[in-house]
């Protein structure tokens, strides 16, 4: 899906906890995520701190998107 | 007395020439030509090769409907019992020149067929069409070649039953053939393991499907004017999965407006992925949809503007081709919205 979207002329940005998943389909930017049932939250952690942890995620990912690429990359957290 | 069978060739291995002779047009000729020998040798005088069709390879691209039609006439007239094309190996015209032209006599003239070729050959593409063996990418792979589709000739001549792919060595080609093996599942693991431990070749009896790829688009320039979508394989739907979207082998993706919301409630949304524990993602949503940091950064001016629709499917078991569909046509959904730039999230 991801790469019909870039396919389009869209930027995008996979955030996924599978990377390698990611990389085979063919993702150009990667952003890895916490875990499979709640890639963009911890249910362990108390909501402010979820949330911020969140927030830290998908600020990572609107750098991907910010970020000129040349070929698939992980943009670690 | 013998199968009569008429092979296809091209000019280089009918010795005429390399791709300074590609532009010549077909000529029929008695008996074998260059490889044709290998197949008589292998076939024992159980079949034989009565004529060779050689054509250029650039002629039969460029003159494709009239070396078609050359080429049925000539095998029309002389009835045989099969029509051999090749191989190829990864020669591109002259392996779609093969496919081309099997497709050709065994639709048009009912005579069973077979070529081989490379599999990553452009001609290969017909594999669901035309029976293919698997060959090596150059010529040399001749030796290996021939008797594989020469067997395999005979076996379709002769009007066995043909095996499955992996058995009689022809290119996958979407027909499913059940048969036993001779070790159980586990066994035959452990087996794979042991040759992966140790660096040995091994055969995977589920092949990942092949997947192109796409060049990354240039990066947003200002995040403050852009508008970005949420986009999921994750299964988010409104509350009570109004469009029915299947927890397994999704057949269609939804499109819900969150004008207005500012972040996705367990009374609002769920979801309706069948393949991971849903307890956390219908607690909060936005656990795999951020809609609810989103809607900050909107508001804090970081994002020009959340999205008004967000895109949402279930990647569980779902095709690689239903995939591709869903997302072809909600990218042009996106686009014609003038999104910026889209944040997939995948479970």
């Amino acid at each position: 899906m991801v790469k019909e979207i870039e396919r389009a002329g869209i930027p995008v940005v996979h955030m996924c906890t599978v990377t390698p998943i990611s990389m085979t389909v063919g993702a150009n930017r990667i952003v890895p995520t916490i875990a499979i049932p709640h890639p963009l939250g911890n249910p362990a952690l108390s909501p402010e701190e979820e949330k911020a942890l969140r927030r830290k995620l998908v600020e990572r990912a609107l750098e991907a998107l910010t970020t000129e690429v040349e070929d698939q990359t992980i943009f670690e957290v | 007395m013998s199968y009569k069978v008429v092979h296809y060739i091209n000019q280089f291995f009918a010795n005429i020439g390399g791709e300074e002779m590609a532009h010549v047009a077909p000529e029929l000729r008695d008996g074998i030509v260059g490889p044709g020998l290998a197949f008589n040798q292998a076939w024992k005088g159980e079949a034989e090769i009565v004529k060779t069709v050689v054509c250029g390879d650039s002629y039969f691209a460029e003159h494709e409907a009239d070396a078609k039609a050359q080429i049925l006439d000539w095998v029309k007239a002389e009835k045989p019992d099969f029509f051999l094309a090749g191989p190829a190996f990864n020669a591109g015209r002259y392996g779609y020149a093969c496919a081309t032209i099997c497709a050709a006599v065994q639709d048009e003239l009912g005579i069973p067929v077979l070529t081989g070729m490379y599999e990553e050959n452009p001609g290969a593409d017909l594999k669901n069409k035309v029976l293919m063996v698997a060959t090596a990418n150059s010529a040399a792979g001749m030796r290996k070649a021939a008797p594989a589709m020469a067997k395999l000739a005979l076996k379709l001549m002769k009007g066995e039953k043909i095996g499955a792919s992996c058995e009689e060595g022809y290119m996958p080609n979407g027909i499913r053939k059940n048969f036993f093996e001779k070790k159980v599942g586990a066994e035959r693991a452990v087996d794979m393991l042991v040759a992966k431990l140790n660096g040995k070749p091994f055969t995977t009896e589920y092949p990942m499907p092949s997947f192109d790829r796409v060049a990354p688009n240039p990066a947003v320039k200002d995040l403050s004017k852009a508008t970005i979508a949420l986009c999921t394989s994750g299964g988010i739907v409104p509350k009570g999965n109004p469009d029915h979207i299947e927890s397994s082998s999704a057949s269609h993706y939804g499109e819900y407006c969150i004008a207005g919301v500012e972040k996705l409630t367990s009374e609002g949304y769920e979801t309706a992925h069948g393949g991971y524990d849903p307890v956390y993602a219908n607690e909060n949503p936005n656990r795999v949809l951020p809609v609810d940091v989103l809607r900050d950064m909107e508001r804090e001016g970081k994002i020009g503007k959340l999205h008004d629709y967000f895109y949402t499917t279930v990647g569980n078991g779902t095709s690689v081709a239903n995939a591709k569909s869903f997302a072809a046509e909600y990218a042009q959904k996106l686009l014609q919205a003038g999104v910026h730039a889209v944040i997939m999230t995948s479970t």
